[in-house]
């Protein structure tokens, strides 16, 4: 499971304990920081861009020290990064690896693209419910009642 | 029949299910046939009415006062603290500590769902921007089953603004509880939105879009009007050519059947004409009417006193 060629993208920039974040399509990484506040996180962060990918053409990729992602955590990054692999690094070697699966609920996640809705007004969280199409995701706000596309959404709670 | 409302907030018509909304229609049928004067009794509704409505607002306020109920609120935001900066959470979370139950109508999408956040007492939504009006959906339902004597398998023609209308987003919803027939007649420009069509596709609703009255007329039980407003274009020569297709008069009706009534959520504008109120075929002032009964009902019903 760990061979040479398996742990290539790792050793780029080897890291002892943490989480290596996978096949994130290309230009999603920075907000991938913000979402999961990696900014604020105490160890480093390495972030790289533009990996050439077979099955995206380019990817991203972003390793954090230390930290080991849950599947909650890893759910969140469900809209942007969809194709996006979390791999669980323990002393140097590949010791979990799992897939974004996309949750039911996004809570406190996004913010609601209408203008008009009372989450853009009042001081509170989001919700949204999911529903997989044939092509992404649509996302149904949990006050006003509005449906997304994944395009429509512009803004991440940070 | 096993439905229990009490304490429920009513804010969207896609939470009621068919036996609800049968139950509801019931109990609004007998309020209309042997009034209640007493029934709620004792009971005080909060009317919350951070945007001016005073249709709405009279209706739900004489619904309660109707069944002996008392009734406490505003009708003009000004007078709240919302204009000093609170929040519609601790606004509602305080009224709802007075009263037995809320009727409110706010300008933003979603503000009813927040407002029951915020308190046990149940909301009945009367309008949450242009997101739900459930009340007004079951009042038109009613309306339909008192002029048709049945609710399922109707042929009904939904006219005028069917894109930012809600009024018939909800009815559309509601009807596919009873395999309607249904025909959308609009400017294309404002046609029913996909989302809709994709959920009444698939709930094997059978339904055709068109883009003349005359072209559905005859076919049909019921025939929904709307306004078309004239804010939604933004070349107004193109909202000039389009009104005068969209308007109703009595000489369009004569090869109508014998049974089509005409709706309409009022105020018309000048999408009826008034040469249509003297046909038999009129029924929308009927339909303002019964928006007390199917009020009532609900009011009644969330405050436990009928099932
Ligand atoms: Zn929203």
């Amino acid at each position: 499971m760990k061979n040479e060629k398996q742990l290539r993208t790792f050793k780029v920039f080897a890291i002892k304990e943490g989480t290596v974040i996978d096949h994130i399509p290309a230009g999603q990484a920075l907000k991938i920081i913000q979402i999961l506040k990696l900014y604020s996180h105490d160890h480093i962060v390495t972030t790289g861009l533009n990996f050439p990918s077979k099955t995206l053409g380019k990817k991203d990729i972003v390793k954090v020290e230390n930290r080991e992602l849950t599947q909650d955590e890893a759910n969140k990054l469900a809209i942007l990064a969809p194709t996006a692999t979390i791999n669980i690094i323990r002393n140097f070697e590949l010791a979990k690896k799992f897939l974004v699966e996309i949750p039911k609920q996004l809570s406190k996640v996004i913010f609601c693209p209408n203008p008009k809705c009372i989450t853009n007004h009042e001081n509170m969280h989001t919700l949204f419910y999911t529903k997989k199409e044939k092509v992404g995701l649509k996302l149904q706000c949990h006050y006003c009642e509005k449906i997304f596309s994944q395009n429509d959404i512009k803004e991440y709670c940070v | 029949m096993a439905t229990n409302l009490k304490g429920r907030d009513i804010i969207s018509i896609k939470e009621l299910s068919k036996e609800e909304i049968l139950a509801i229609l019931k109990n609004a049928y007998d309020l209309k046939k042997s009034p209640k004067p007493k029934l709620l009794d004792g009971y005080v509704m909060g009317s919350c009415f951070f945007e001016p409505s005073t249709r709405t607002r009279l209706s739900f306020e004489t619904a309660m006062q109707r069944l002996g109920g008392r009734v406490v609120g505003f009708a003009d935001p000004s007078v709240t603290s919302s204009k000093k900066g609170e929040t519609l959470y601790d606004g509602m979370k305080i009224i709802g500590q007075y009263v037995d139950a809320i009727a409110m109508r706010h300008p933003l999408d979603g503000s009813a769902r927040r407002a029951a956040e915020a308190t046990d007492k149940p909301i009945l939504n009367g309008g949450d921007g242009a997101n739900q009006h459930p009340t007004q959906t079951l009042l038109d339902l009613f309306t339909i089953k008192e002029c048709q004597k049945k609710l399922e398998g109707l042929d009904i023609a939904m006219v005028g603004d069917l894109k930012y209308g809600r009024t018939t987003h909800s009815l559309a919803q509601a009807l596919t509880h009873f395999g309607a027939r249904l025909y959308f007649v609009a400017p294309d420009s404002l046609q029913m939105p996909s989302y809709i069509c994709d959920e009444l596709a698939e709930k094997k609703i059978k339904f055709s879009l068109h883009s003349k009255i005359e072209e559905v007329i005859n076919k049909v039980d019921i025939l929904y009007m709307t306004r078309i407003q004239g804010e939604r274009f933004a070349d107004p020569m193109e909202y000039e050519k389009i009104k005068n297709v969209f308007v109703l008069n009595a000489k369009m009706l004569e090869k109508s059947r014998a049974n089509m009534k005409v709706l309409h959520p009022l105020p018309r504008v000048g999408e009826i004409e008034t040469n249509v109120d003297t046909t038999k075929h009129a029924y929308y002032f009927e339909q303002a009417e019964n928006g007390l009964y199917a009020r009532q009902a609900l009011l009644a019903m969330v405050l436990g006193k009928i099932k």
